[in-house]
């Protein structure tokens, strides 16, 4: 329980941070993918200063043994930079660039109650559900 | 036409990052929005429940930027016939790619890992192709 708890309050943060960088908006998202036009600098600062605290933080969090709700820290160990790597993350640019949302902020920006934002969380999770039916076979 | 506005950018990327790092801490996980996402759909039990926590902080930190004075605008340019196109592009390609913006882009990149150093590489680019054609080829 007290595990929700803390992921309730990380998720709230973090939802915050997206509204207050403005990353819920994605005419700023796309401003800053559209280096060919008025460029927008602005996710690259969100994403700096984000990756800045977590580099700090990461490196201090993991010189203890154990995280302090759980047992074991379940960060990823792979090094392998294979096909499926590169090609999802090609296939979730160009849906990030299309819609100018990607899953943070279009889920945060839910609050917003914009039809469209909803109907690209559903076609989402049905993306995600068809990866995981016909690559993987449905098992978890 | 959107704006450069570093100080909120700052201040939200700094929110994200402490998220992130609270998340480590606590709980000793990784903040990937599309895992986490995912493994609602895909987990049972305590697995389930803290990512659906994490994924309803989001939106609720959404609610509380609002209830902050947030500004509720959003500025949503692509056209209607592409928002579900891209969510299942992004969907699909982030289970793929075991990653996005958040998992890859700051988790990732802030702990120089190589499969996340070139995930952002790649879903960067494309979705720069992405916007460049939508606004400058096909927008015109």
């Amino acid at each position: 329980m007290p595990q929700i708890f803390a992921a309730l309050a990380s998720g709230i943060l973090f939802g915050l941070g997206l509204g207050v960088s403005r990353m819920i908006d994605p005419s700023k998202v796309q401003g800053f993918l559209d280096v060919a036009g008025a460029w927008d600098a602005t996710l690259l600062v969100v994403m700096v200063s984000a990756l800045a605290v977590y580099a700090v933080g990461y490196r201090l969090v993991m010189r203890r043994p154990k995280p302090i709700l759980g047992d074991v820290f379940h960060v990823p160990t792979r090094r392998d930079v294979d096909a499926r790597l590169v090609l999802g993350s090609a296939i979730f640019g160009i849906g990030w660039g299309l819609a100018g949302f990607c899953p943070g902020p279009a889920l945060t920006a839910l609050v917003l109650g914009r039809t469209e934002v909803l109907l690209f969380i559903v076609a989402m999770l049905v993306g995600a559900a068809l990866h995981d039916v016909l690559i993987e076979g449905g098992k978890a | 036409m959107t704006n450069f506005t570093p100080l909120p950018a700052l201040i939200g990327g700094v929110l994200i990052g402490l998220a992130a790092v609270l998340l480590l801490y606590l709980n000793g996980r990784v903040a990937g929005v599309s895992g986490i996402m995912a493994g609602v759909m895909r987990m049972s039990g305590a697995e389930r429940w803290w990512r659906f926590a994490f994924v309803a902080g989001l939106v609720l930190g959404g609610g509380l930027y609002l209830a902050l004075g947030g500004n509720p605008e959003i500025t949503i340019e692509a056209a209607s016939a592409y928002i579900i196109p891209a969510g299942l592009l992004v969907g699909f390609g982030t289970r793929l790619g075991n990653g996005c913006t958040s998992g890859h882009g700051v988790c990732g990149v802030a702990r120089l890992s190589v499969r996340s150093l070139i995930a952002t590489a790649a879903f960067m680019a494309t979705a720069m192709i992405t916007v460049f054609i939508v606004r400058h080829v096909i927008g015109g």
